[in-house]
């Protein structure tokens, strides 16, 4: 994916989020935002995944300019994946009846159809013992990859995943990310909010570095970590890493 | 736990039933149970009366409760303002009141002679205005992140509310509905002033033919308790078979 944001700005009452924030990456199948709390990530996301719309500003991805009437990004919506820090599941359904909803409720697959297509990879990522299971009774971890699944299940164009790990004890986190890094192997485009910086240097063919509602830095992996220019960049890096 | 509470409700129930009957017995004076019994067909007519007034309001109350909780949550104000006075008017005056004025006044003006009907329906819009708080409440309780994730799957906001939202905040306010249930089914009692001849009428009419007051009314209350202990067990029952999904 290709994606060009031009002077983005999300205003919440009187306060600015997002500040005119422009960012242009390469052609890239995992962008990591990173940051410091409070500095637009979660904003930006929600943009980018179609679930707000901003006060101004563009959004393209791959030469489609994101229109901000609710029919449009519905449609939108319905092409792409979106996982949230927590409680994306739904309480009062199994983990199988979770995944098939969006398939039979929003891709008009039959519920045969449907029932069939998330055999294989339950298996493949080790849930299909916990399919029958109501989120309580699944662990944060195992809720957060049927999450994942229920994402990936529709062959979404690309996945915004905010924060997904960051209410995972580290055991639990270990299995997301290798979701996670799996799904990358496979070909699936994805947006990353995370705190996990060593995941993110791994996995992230671009970085953006988002802090008071502008991306201050942008780059490769390994350019962003190892030289930043940006002070505040810096600064941050250097409390994080330690 | 909630296991022996239905218990301890079922045991309760029976306790005082057999409290009342050995009661009724030990109170000197002629008791004439034969004269209440010739008349037992006027107590199981009288009690499906009830039962069939209570269901067909329930009904219509959960219909209206549903429809006026998301008058209340609407977005624009002069819809909510119409579900918020709606709901402080009933609240605010009894029931018997709004029957008298339904049935002399309201059906009168508009035509409507039928008291079943009259009756059912403005027991239905009274329970109705406590459904619509205690739906409200449920559809509060659930968190914002469902509405999102369901939005993030591509549901449009009625699909939304229908796969989501409806079916976690049923499940959250069942026991209440049961136990508004409950309350309809005792206050079904005062339609006795528009004489529909459902169970406490009937009672009292056995009475004035009978001369036994007692035989006539501990038979009444059996009446009641055989429909409202069965569903606040229920309501019991279902409250722990949801509780392991929150
Ligand atoms: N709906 C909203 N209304 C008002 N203010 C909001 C809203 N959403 C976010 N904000 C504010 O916007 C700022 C940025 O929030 P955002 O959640 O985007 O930050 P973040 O980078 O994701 O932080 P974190 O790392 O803690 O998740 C915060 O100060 C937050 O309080
Ligand atoms: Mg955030």
């Amino acid at each position: 994916m290709r994606l060009t944001i031009q002077d983005l700005t999300q205003t919440f009452g009187t306060t600015r989020v997002l500040d005119k924030l422009s960012l242009e990456t390469g052609s890239v199948h995992a962008l990591v935002l990173v940051g410091p709390s409070g500095g637009g990530k979660s904003t930006l996301l929600r943009i980018l995944a179609g679930l707000d719309t901003p006060t101004s500003g563009t959004v393209t991805f791959d030469d489609t300019v994101l229109q901000p009437d609710e029919a449009s990004l519905r449609l939108y919506r319905r092409s792409v994946g979106t996982v949230f820090q927590s409680y994306n599941l739904f309480p009062h359904l199994s983990a199988r009846e979770n995944l098939i909803l969006p398939l039979v409720h929003v891709h008009g697959l039959s519920r045969e159809e449907a029932l069939s297509r998330v055999e294989e990879p339950l298996k493949r990522f080790h849930l299909y013992e916990h399919a029958s299971k109501r989120p309580a009774e699944l662990s944060g971890g195992q809720n957060q990859r049927i999450a994942i699944l229920r994402a990936i299940i529709v062959k979404p164009k690309r996945l915004f995943l905010d924060e997904p790990t960051s209410a995972l004890d580290p055991e639990m986190t270990a299995e997301v990310l290798d979701m996670i890094e799996s799904l990358k192997e496979s070909g699936t485009d994805f947006v990353l909010v995370t705190h996990a910086m060593n995941f993110a240097r791994r996995v992230a063919d671009e970085i953006a570095f988002i802090g008071d509602g502008k991306a201050l830095a942008h780059g490769p992996a390994n350019m962003l970590f190892e030289s930043p220019e940006n002070p505040r960049v810096a600064t941050f890096f250097e409390q994080v890493l330690r | 736990m909630n296991m022996s509470r239905s218990f301890a409700h079922i045991i309760v129930a029976t306790v005082v039933t057999i409290l009342l009957i050995v009661a009724c017995f030990q109170v000197p004076g002629d008791w004439n149970w034969s004269g209440v019994w010739e008349y037992r067909q006027k107590f199981i007519s009288g009690w499906f009366m009830t039962l069939g007034l209570s269901l067909a309001a329930l009904v219509l109350s959960v219909a209206i409760g549903l429809i006026v909780a998301l008058c209340l949550a609407a977005r624009n104000p002069l819809v909510e303002a119409t579900g918020r006075i709606y709901v402080e008017l009933i609240r605010g005056t009894p029931l018997l009141v709004q029957l008298l004025l339904g049935f002399y006044v309201v059906a009168n003006a508009v035509g409507l002679e039928n008291r079943f009907v009259v009756g059912t329906l403005v027991l239905a819009a009274f329970s109705g205005a406590y459904m619509a708080e205690i739906f409200r409440g449920g559809l509060n309780a659930i968190p914002k992140t469902q509405r999102d994730s369901a939005r993030a799957i591509g549901l449009t906001r009625w699909q939304s509310f229908r796969l989501v939202v409806l079916p976690q905040a049923v499940r959250l306010v069942l026991p209440a509905i049961a136990g508004q249930l409950v309350s309809l089914i005792k206050d079904s009692s005062l339609l006795s002033v528009i004489a529909i001849s459902e169970l406490t009428l009937n009672a009292q009419e056995v009475n004035s033919f009978t001369y036994s007051t007692l035989e006539s009314y501990v038979p009444l209350a059996i009446g009641y308790l055989l429909l409202t202990l069965p569903l606040s067990a229920t309501a019991r029952w279902l409250e722990a078979s949801f509780r392991y999904e929150r």
